[in-house]
């Protein structure tokens, strides 16, 4: 099967590039991408109108509750979603009911994933039994079964001793661990970032600090085993420097970022808006401000939505008590475009952060607008406006913050390996 | 005279017009209060509810004691003993006694916030007694008059707040009301009861008790919510006192005719010295509590006011 996008802005991560093209697909691969419009021949010609054709979103750390909570969101609902918001790989969490820690809970998942979502499902697995930071999971029998990485997410491993083995162990076979910079001890209880919000609505806080104190553990224990290791969410200024010395002296390092703390600060909060808790709390605005320059310079890799369904009782709870979490499968891509229609970061840098990085950090192909990559691809008009109705959403938990907010940018087409998996209406 | 709100949820909403108008009317149920018949049909067929999340005896004790006095139907919950404990949520318990139709809701809860979420849900006037560390409205405006009544004026007055801010929805209270009716605050304290960026706020901060007394009008002390204290703020009760503990002595930094305050209830010896607490000449605790009960009269009575307007305005 042959498609000829012409007359498309291709947005290429790998190159920097934002121009007018055509790109090819063949067998579900990427042909040929040309700047000059190249005559079609026998192929079937999708005329992309001068919208944006880039890489298919990589999203590293997708919530996904099955097994246990299906009635927050299933691999269904989760891949219809995620077709909708142009994202063509899921890289799921493990923080499931029971956690994903075992070969047959993780073969369960990918059972359930390849039946039910039209996007690619990669699942992660635990780093410890239960997440419970006592004991290593079977990271061979784990990779064996096709983990790509490997993370007790929001949980931190506090025994250093524990951790040290596990990512010892974890760099003799080559896997990539995730892990969630915080210090616990002075993050216990907290709903928002201290400060003088927080003061003023008088909520347990957290000092952006714990953050940094938990980065410069990790970084110590990375010198010292020499482990391939992501942050999951890099969010305060803090924790920035320790980031840039620890790539600078060669440590296999990478982070990430959510696209929650790029495009909202802790006054978003409000009059206690439960729909706006997440974990790490939002930050100051000028906390802010830093890791999106962080990411323009590249000292922050990747983004992430941190898709974390909620059911409304969870939610509709006094803020200390709500659940955190937000679902944004199909808010990822506009809420990015907020940066690029506020000239923060151009498409290119985006798409790097949003395709490129993830995608080659697990070793994947596909995040690329380049000859031999698989054609996931998302055709998007990055103006188009709108205003997100949570009801419209396919997840089946609708706890995002940006209901009733004006957004801009709608994805026309998600195709995986060349098949068309969403196309609006 | 008149007050903007449709519940009294904090201090943050009011303006200094409207703390005005709540304070003007307590000085009248101040008198109606004194006299031998203490009766006023102002809330007559209205049914109030007071939802107590949190143990509480003298702001239960005085609300409910406010609301017949001014002819209410008066129903107070202890629901810490009641659903919650079945596993209800807030909202649920909340529906079912809006429900019930109530007219005046007064409820205290110990997570921040949660006074807020209730009356977004219910369709009767709410009154904040006390929302984990963010507000406790009538506590600051009973404070206000107190002050007001002592001093003759509520503006250009410089008032120490003293002990643990950080757990204190009476000093949050506190500080926005004052500020908003233009008075010098100082914050006087251990820095590990102090909320962050406190400074933020357009006070003065202390650490020496002695300097934060200094030449102040008002000494407001804050109890040490010894039940919040998990884990170490303080080395022990004996330092606190030593440094922090109002006696005559620190007292003595301030104005000759400074007033002493403390919402209550006292630890005597831990936060305060108990002649202190007791000078008649110098403390005015009881009046305090005189003032609740006019206080939260005069704010139920204007919420009702505005109750009874509503249909008017639809009408119109």
């Amino acid at each position: 099967m042959k498609t000829h996008f012409t007359n498309a802005r291709l947005i290429d991560p790998e190159n920097g590039t934002d121009r007018i093209g055509a790109l090819r697909v063949e067998d579900g691969v990427i042909k040929s991408v040309v700047y000059d419009d190249a005559p079609t021949d026998d192929a079937e010609t999708v005329d992309c109108g001068g919208k944006c054709l880039a890489p298919g979103i990589v999203d590293i750390g997708v919530k996904v509750c099955e097994p246990g909570e299906r009635h927050k969101e299933s691999y269904k609902s989760a891949g219809l979603a995620a077709a909708a918001g142009g994202i063509t790989t899921m890289v799921t969490r493990p923080d499931t009911l029971p956690a994903t820690d075992s070969p047959e809970t993780l073969e369960f998942v990918a059972r359930r994933a390849n039946e039910a979502a039209p996007v690619n499902v990669l699942p992660m697995a635990a780093l410890t039994k239960g997440r419970a930071g006592r004991e290593m999971t079977e990271i061979g029998f784990l990779l064996d079964a096709g983990a790509v990485a490997f993370t007790d997410c929001d949980h931190v491993v506090t025994d250093t001793k524990v951790f040290s083995r596990a990512l010892t162990y974890a760099r003799s076979l080559g896997a990539l661990v995730i892990a969630h910079p915080q210090e616990p001890t002075l993050s216990a209880g907290a709903a928002a970032t201290s400060g003088k919000f927080a003061s003023l609505r008088g909520l347990p806080a957290v000092s952006p600090m714990a953050e940094r104190m938990g980065l410069d553990r990790d970084i110590a224990l990375l010198e010292m085993t020499g482990a391939r290791y992501h942050a999951d969410q890099i969010t305060t200024a803090r924790a920035l420097p320790a980031l840039e010395r620890a790539k600078k002296n060669g440590l296999d390092i990478t982070a990430g970022t959510s696209i929650h703390h790029l495009t909202l600060n802790e006054l978003d909060v409000a009059d206690y808006r439960t729909f706006f808790k997440v974990k790490p709390p939002l930050r100051s605005e000028d906390d802010r401000q830093a890791v999106i320059a962080a990411l323009r310079d590249g000292l922050i890799d990747t983004i992430s939505s941190m898709h974390t369904p909620q059911d409304e009782e969870s939610k509709r709870l006094p803020f200390e008590e709500a659940a955190s979490g937000a679902v944004a499968l199909e808010t990822f891509l506009p809420a990015a475009l907020r940066l690029y229609h506020a000239s923060d970061l151009d498409l290119p840098t985006l798409f790097r952060a949003m395709a490129l990085n993830p995608a080659k950090r697990l070793g994947l192909a596909s995040g690329r607008l380049a000859p031999g990559a698989p054609a996931d691809l998302i055709l998007f008009d990055a103006d188009a406006p709108f205003v997100l109705d949570r009801w419209k959403l396919n997840s089946k938990s609708k706890n995002t913050p940006f209901d009733g907010a004006r957004m801009q940018g709608k994805v026309k087409a998600t195709y995986v390996a060349g098949q068309c998996v969403f196309e609006a209406s | 005279m008149s007050y903007s709100q449709s519940h009294l949820l904090g201090i943050e909403p009011l303006s200094p017009t409207d703390i005005t108008a709540i304070l003007d009317l307590a000085d009248q149920y101040v008198d109606l209060n004194r006299r031998d018949i203490k009766h006023s049909d102002a809330l007559a067929g209205l049914t109030q509810i007071n939802m107590f999340f949190e143990n509480s005896t003298r702001t239960q004790a005085s609300f409910e004691l406010a609301g017949k006095r001014l002819g209410a139907d008066v129903m107070s919950m202890a629901m810490q003993a009641s659903s919650i404990k079945k596993g209800e949520t807030l909202i649920d318990t909340a529906l079912t006694l809006n429900a019930m139709h109530p007219d005046l809701l007064v409820v205290r809860h110990p997570h921040s916030g949660a006074v807020d979420l209730l009356a977004q849900k219910v369709n009767c006037a709410v009154l904040n007694a006390g929302d984990g560390r963010h507000e406790h409205p009538t506590q600051a405006l009973l404070d206000a008059l107190t002050i007001r009544r002592a001093k003759g004026r509520l503006h250009r007055l410089s008032i120490a707040i003293c002990g643990d801010i950080a757990h204190s929805r009476v000093a949050r209270s506190n500080i926005l009301l004052l500020g908003k009716m233009e008075n010098r605050v100082r914050l006087v304290g251990p820095p590990t009861l102090m909320p962050s960026q406190i400074g933020q706020f357009g006070v003065e901060v202390y650490e020496d008790m002695r300097e934060g007394l200094r030449d102040v009008d008002v000494v407001m002390m804050l109890r040490l919510q010894r039940e919040r204290m998990d884990g170490g703020f303080i080395p022990s009760e004996r330092e606190y006192y030593h440094r922090y503990g109002l006696d005559a002595e620190k007292l003595s930094y301030a104005k000759e005719d400074a007033i002493v305050m403390h919402p209550g209830p006292m630890n005597r010896g831990v936060e305060i010295d108990g002649e202190i607490a007791d000078d008649i000449n110098r403390s005015v605790i009881q009046e305090q509590v005189e003032m609740g009960v006019a206080v939260r009269m005069a704010a139920m009575d204007l919420l009702a006011r505005n109750l009874r307007a509503k249909p008017a305005e639809v009408m119109a």
